[in-house]
C-alpha cells in the first residue's frame, strides 16, 4: 500500500456498474429518489454520502431490483440486474437494524447463506460451500464464534458476520448499508482494510456512511446523494466543504478556525471540522476546500 | 388395568381418529416454528376464527365444509388487506375488527339457521365425527404442506429471516410469502375439525414458542415443535377417550404445560436460566465492586 493507486489507468476502465436515471416511488406516493445516475469502477470503493432519509437505502434497493424503478437504468458489467443476480454477482451487506437479533440462527448459517444463489434447490452444501463458508469466517477472524446464536455477538462481530456472508458469496460487487454503525474502533479499521483488500483484488464496492472522517481513508470516489446526486467523482473533487454543505444542509455540525486565528502572516488558509457526531472531517485550506494532509496520506 | 388403558387401540376408528390428529399436529407444529418468528399469531386467529360463517353456510347448505371455510377466510384476509391500505387504522386494530365481525356472523347463522348444525361442534371440533371424505382430505392437506416444508425449509428460513438477501440469492421472497400463508390455511382448515375453531391458533403457535424457548438451532426448534405438536395431539386423543371430554382442549391444555415447563426450566431463555444469570452477574458485580 506504499505505492499510490494510478489513478489516470482508472479513468480508461470502463465503469463496472452503471446508475441512470434512476427513480424510486413508493406506493404511499413517496419520491424516495429521483433521477439518480452514477458510475462504479472496478477495484474502487465509492462512497454514498447524504443524510438519513436521503435515498441510501432505496437506491439499494433500487440497484438490486427489490423495489420497482419508475424510471431508469441499472446495468452491472452490462448485463441487467435480474442477469446479473442469476450469475451471483451482487452481495449486500445490510443495515443492522434490519435484522432480527433473535432469530434462531447460527454465525455459520448466516454465512452459509451466502452460498444459497450457488446451490441447487435443496440447499445442500457441498465441499466447495463449506470452504468458502470457512475463508470468509476466517477473513473476518470469526471462526471461534462460528456456532454462537447471532444475538449473542457484539456490534462489530455482527458486522462481520454479514460481511463474511457477503465473502462467501464472492460476489464482484458489494453494496454495504452503513457498515460503521454502533462498530467500535477496531473492527471498523478491521472492515475498511478488508474493503480495501477486496478492491485490490478487482471488486466494485459502494458503501452507504455518514461516518465523514473516516471517508477520505478509504474510498477513491464518491458519491453524494440528496433524493438525486449532488455530486459524483474522485474523493479529492468532490468531498469538501461546499459540496458536503450541499448535502447535509444545516444537519452537519462546523467549526471554522478562520485564517486569522491560526496565522499571523497573510496565509489564507483556514481550518473546516465538520461532523454528525460520528468521527468529524477535517479540511484545510481556502474555503475548506483540501482535505487534510494526514487523511490524504492515509488514504495513498 | 392394562386392559383398560389398551383399549382405545381396540377400536379402529379410535386409531385412525388419533392418527390423523398426530398427522394434523405435526405438520401445525411444524408451521408454528415459522409462525412465531414474523408476529403473525393474530393474522392465523383472525383466519381461523374468520372460517366460522363459511362453515355455518357450507353445512346448511349440504356443500363440502372446507369450501365453505375457504371462501369466508379468503374474504377476511381480503378485507383486512383492503382496510389496512386504505386506512390510518392499526393494522392490529384492523384485524380484531374483522376477524370478530367474522366470527359474530357464524354464530348469528349458527344460531338462527334451523339446521342440525351442531355450534359446539364447529367451535370446538369433534375428532370422531369427522366423516370419511373429510379425513380424506386432511391427510391430503397434510401431506402436502409437510413435503412443502420439507423441501423449502431452508428457503423459507432465509426469506423470514432476510428477504433481501433471500432476493439477491434467486428466491422470491414474495411467492414463499403466499405459499407459506396457503400452507398455513389449509392447515388451519385441517386442524378445525379436530380441534375446533377457537382453539386452532394454539396449535399453530404453541408448540413453535416451546421449542423457540428451548433452543437457538433452527433445526432442533423444527424437531422439537414437530414432536411436541405430534405428542401432545396424540395423547390428547388418546386421553379424550377416558375422560369423554374435548379432545381440543386436552390437546390444548398438554401443549401449555410444555409451554410452562419450557418457560420456566429451558436450558438458555427460561425463566430459572435468566434468574440465575442475572444473579451471577450481579455476584461479579458485587466481587468488583468489594475489590475496588
Amino acid at each position: 500500500m506504499n505505492q499510490p493507486r494510478q489513478q489516470p489507468q482508472k479513468q480508461a476502465v470502463q465503469s463496472a456498474v452503471k446508475v441512470r436515471g434512476v427513480s424510486v416511488v413508493y406506493n404511499n406516493g413517496h419520491k424516495a429518489i429521483d433521477n439518480v445516475s452514477f458510475d462504479l469502477y472496478r477495484g474502487t470503493i465509492t462512497a454514498l454520502v447524504g443524510v438519513n432519509g436521503s435515498g441510501k437505502s432505496s437506491l439499494f434497493k433500487a440497484m438490486m431490483g427489490f423495489v420497482p424503478r419508475v424510471s431508469g437504468s441499472v446495468h452491472i458489467h452490462q448485463l441487467t440486474v435480474k442477469q446479473a443476480l442469476r450469475q451471483n454477482m451482487l452481495a449486500y451487506v445490510p443495515q443492522s437494524e434490519e435484522i432480527d437479533w433473535d432469530f434462531p440462527v447460527l454465525v455459520e448459517d448466516v454465512v452459509m447463506m451466502g452460498r444459497y444463489g450457488h446451490m441447487s434447490f435443496l440447499r445442500r452444501p457441498k465441499d466447495a460451500d463449506h470452504q468458502a463458508v470457512n475463508e470468509a469466517l476466517q477473513r473476518v477472524d470469526m471462526q471461534s464464534f462460528r456456532h454462537r446464536q447471532i444475538g449473542e455477538l457484539s456490534g462489530g462481530q455482527r458486522k462481520r458476520v454479514f460481511l463474511a456472508r457477503a465473502l462467501a458469496q464472492k460476489s464482484r460487487v458489494i453494496l454495504l448499508d452503513e457498515p460503521f454503525t454502533g462498530v467500535d474502533v477496531g473492527t471498523e479499521d478491521q472492515i475498511i482494510a478488508l474493503l480495501k483488500r477486496l478492491a485490490e483484488d478487482g471488486c466494485v464496492i459502494l458503501v452507504s456512511t455518514h461516518n465523514l472522517g473516516s471517508v477520505p481513508q478509504f474510498c477513491d470516489r464518491c458519491v453524494l446523494l440528496n433524493r438525486t446526486v449532488l455530486a459524483e467523482g474522485e474523493t479529492e473533487a468532490v468531498f469538501n466543504s461546499e459540496n458536503l454543505q450541499k448535502a447535509f444542509g444545516g444537519v452537519l455540525r462546523r467549526f471554522v478556525l478562520s485564517a486569522d486565528t491560526l496565522h499571523t502572516d497573510a496565509d489564507p488558509r483556514e481550518l473546516t471540522v465538520l461532523s454528525d457526531d460520528e468521527s468529524p472531517l477535517v479540511l484545510y485550506g481556502e474555503k475548506g476546500s483540501q482535505l487534510l494532509a494526514s487523511q490524504q496520506d492515509n488514504q495513498r | 388395568m392394562m386392559q383398560i388403558l389398551l383399549e382405545p387401540f381396540t377400536y379402529q376408528y379410535m386409531v385412525n381418529a388419533m392418527l390423523l390428529t398426530a398427522l394434523i399436529g405435526a405438520v401445525c407444529g411444524f408451521l408454528s416454528a415459522f409462525l412465531i418468528l414474523r408476529g403473525w399469531a393474530l393474522i392465523a386467529d383472525a383466519l381461523s376464527h374468520a372460517t366460522v360463517p363459511g362453515v355455518a353456510l357450507a353445512y346448511s347448505l349440504g356443500l363440502p365444509f372446507a369450501l365453505g371455510a375457504f371462501v369466508s377466510g379468503a374474504l377476511a384476509a381480503a378485507a383486512i388487506l383492503f382496510i389496512r391500505q386504505r386506512s390510518v387504522l392499526k393494522e392490529d386494530v384492523v384485524i380484531g375488527i374483522t376477524f370478530t365481525s367474522f366470527f359474530a356472523a357464524g354464530l348469528f347463522m349458527l344460531s338462527v339457521s334451523p339446521s342440525a348444525v351442531d355450534i359446539q361442534q364447529i367451535l370446538m371440533g369433534n375428532v370422531l365425527a369427522i366423516a370419511p371424505q373429510d379425513s380424506f382430505q386432511m391427510v391430503i392437506i397434510s401431506i402436502a404442506t409437510l413435503a412443502f416444508l420439507l423441501v423449502f425449509w431452508k428457503e423459507l428460513r432465509l426469506v423470514f429471516f432476510d428477504h433481501q438477501h433471500a432476493w439477491i440469492a434467486g428466491i422470491n421472497p414474495k411467492f414463499f410469502h403466499i405459499a407459506f400463508f396457503a400452507c398455513l390455511s389449509a392447515t388451519i382448515l385441517a386442524a378445525l375439525q379436530a380441534v375446533g375453531a377457537l382453539l386452532v391458533i394454539a396449535v399453530v403457535v404453541i408448540p413453535g414458542a416451546c421449542a423457540y424457548l428451548c433452543s437457538d438451532k433452527f433445526e432442533q426448534i423444527i424437531k422439537l415443535s414437530v414432536a411436541i405438536g405430534a405428542s401432545t395431539s396424540f395423547v390428547g386423543c388418546y386421553v379424550s377417550y377416558f375422560i369423554d371430554g374435548v379432545t381440543g382442549a386436552i390437546i390444548v391444555l398438554l401443549q401449555s404445560s410444555c409451554f410452562v415447563i419450557a418457560l420456566l426450566f429451558a436450558p438458555k431463555k427460561g425463566l430459572l436460566a435468566s434468574a440465575k444469570q442475572r444473579k451471577k452477574a450481579k455476584l461479579s458485580m458485587d466481587i468488583a465492586a468489594e475489590g475496588v
